[in-house]
């Protein structure tokens, strides 16, 4: 791939019920830092993307209501309806072919909408949305099906919880930074067995933004350029009865095509750190294991010896992850961003030692149906 | 009969009466917007450090010079139709669910002061008695009725 860069990043602070703002509020705070952050004003913009879904705004065509706060006035503009990562690889494609640096920003306010009404009408409506299945009650099933499969402990997922939730502490754009025991974890009501509350991840309000460009403009900006090495994106089923949810083939594959691209033959030796998608905690179990950070089935017990720690060997969620922030949509640029802080050296209180490989993953439809992974580098 | 054979052969799954319920912030500037409507039936602009151009309703971005806007600036309740239509086929008003009964008159108005126009109802429901560039007025719902939305003003009348 030729070499394109994250040359600047931007988000507000995630919360709930963040009245005060409009969507366009959010998504003016957020353009605004990261056209700041490198060096730059709109009219050094060629081309903007949006990323949010009308389901979760409750209007149609949503993305062109924030065409003001995103600057995209008389610029070329298109949206992508679904997660930050993907969304962020189509402004990367953007730039490929050519069309200039982009702005991409994505934004979400759950506190508007229904979660379980809006997560519930992802299901198809003949066979399987009159259950009632949503986001977690979906999620429970495949928590099950993989703790069966690899005999992981509900205290191996509680651990993440703890993990993230206080690593959410030294990050002041988080939410929901929670001091907590396993015991804490352990005790909180069951949402849908296996997954008790402390397991789940808030809803969150908020918004964020890159700036991406080609190599030479890369190069000419005072900005500290995060490099994308490389980006692989996979889909698995629509119906969950299609597929052995236990599994994470289209992470895997996924993996495969970021890290080919990225020279990377060995991710668990090669990657210095990971912001993975963990809005339930056994999710962030399989994505270490999907994005080949450790063997199928050891995530439980890599992460019980303190390899994932913010001061571990190969930290995960440093930022306080999903669990801790969850705008939708927005959560997976979030997780890039993260990514480019760690590289260029620029996390604040989080900041982890010699980061120059970071991942960032992010899903997209139930249960982890669709994946896509990103690796950044310090290194043209 | 075709079309009832289509019926029997093919299912239709109803979603029935679903509701998906939403609550929209007016943000900061929008809640202003509405509130002085409700309390004091005036209207707010804000203007443009730029270009100088006055929205209505207030937001806080200028699209085109994408600069911060802060600048609160009073427009009138009373302006100029800038284009209308009368409606006749009947539409059903998403807040309650009931067809509005026709014909209704919309009107795209500018209001004096302000640069951006406000879409809203005008009280006149005969086509030949309007055109671009006659003066309206705001009408308010009466005090103790008003309840911080768009429909505290009833409608727009002809001067």
């Amino acid at each position: 791939m030729e070499p394109v860069a994250i040359v600047g990043v931007g988000m507000t602070k995630f919360e709930r019920d963040r009245v005060r703002d409009t969507f366009g509020d959010l998504v003016f705070e957020a353009c605004t830092r990261a056209l700041d952050d490198a060096g730059m004003t709109i009219d050094d913009i060629d081309i903007v993307l949006t990323g949010s879904n009308d389901f979760f705004d409750g209007r149609t065509i949503s993305s062109m209501a924030i065409m003001d706060a995103c600057g995209s006035y008389d610029k070329n503009v298109s949206t992508v309806e679904g997660d930050g990562t993907f969304g962020a690889a189509h402004a990367v494609m953007r730039v490929l072919a050519g069309w200039g640096t982009c702005l991409y920003c994505a934004h979400h306010k759950g506190s508007e909408s229904v979660m379980p009404l809006i997560t519930n009408a992802m299901f198809d409506p003949i066979y399987e949305r009159f259950l009632g299945i949503d986001s977690v009650t979906s999620a429970a099933l495949q928590a099950r099906a993989y703790m069966d499969r690899y005999g992981v402990t509900e205290e191996q997922c509680a651990q993440v919880s703890v993990k993230n939730h206080g690593n959410a502490f030294k990050n002041p754009y988080a939410q929901l930074p929670l001091q907590l025991t396993i015991e804490d974890v352990l005790a909180s009501p069951y949402v849908a067995d296996p997954i008790k509350l402390l397991d789940c991840c808030p809803i969150s309000d908020g918004a964020s933004a890159v700036v991406i460009a080609g190599a030479q403009r890369a190069k000419a900006l005072d900005a500290k350029p995060a490099w994308v090495k490389g980006i692989g994106y996979n889909c698995d089923a629509y119906h969950l009865g299609d597929r052995d949810l236990s599994k994470v083939d289209a992470l895997q594959a996924a993996s495969k095509t970021a890290y080919a691209q990225a020279g990377i033959s060995d991710p668990a030796k090669e990657v210095d750190l990971a912001e993975v998608h963990d809005t339930f905690t056994y999710l962030e179990l399989m994505a270490i294991e999907g994005l080949g950070l450790c063997r199928m089935g050891e995530a439980g017990e890599f992460t019980a010896f303190g390899n994932t720690a913010q001061d571990g060997r190969l930290p995960v969620n440093a930022s306080g992850g999903c669990i801790s922030s969850n705008p939708v949509l927005v959560a997976g640029l979030n997780s890039i961003i993260e990514c480019a802080l760690q590289i260029r050296g620029d996390a604040g209180e989080h900041q982890v030692d010699g980061v120059k490989t970071a991942v960032a993953q992010g899903v997209n439809g139930p249960c982890g149906q669709s994946q896509c992974v990103w690796v950044l580098g310090g290194d043209e | 009969m075709a079309a009832a054979e289509d019926k029997k052969m093919f299912l239709v799954i109803e979603s029935g009466n679903v509701a998906q319920p939403f609550r929209w912030s007016a943000g900061t500037y929008g809640s202003k917007f509405l509130t002085e409507i409700r309390d004091n039936k005036k209207f707010w602009g804000i203007k443009c450090p730029k270009c100088g151009k006055v929205y209505v309703p207030i937001r806080s971005v200028c699209g085109p010079c994408y600069a911060e806007m802060t600048e609160l600036v009073p427009v009138s309740d009373e302006g100029n139709l800038i284009t209308f239509s009368v409606v006749s086929f009947g539409f059903v008003d998403p807040s309650t669910g009931k067809q509005k009964p026709v014909p209704y008159g919309y009107a795209v108005i500018k209001l004096d002061g302000a640069d951006s126009y406000l879409i809203h109802y005008i009280d006149e429901t005969d086509p030949e008695k309007l055109k671009a560039g006659m003066r309206v007025r705001a009408v308010f719902e009466e005090d103790g009725k008003r309840t911080g939305s768009m429909m505290d003003i009833k409608h727009f009348e002809l001067i």
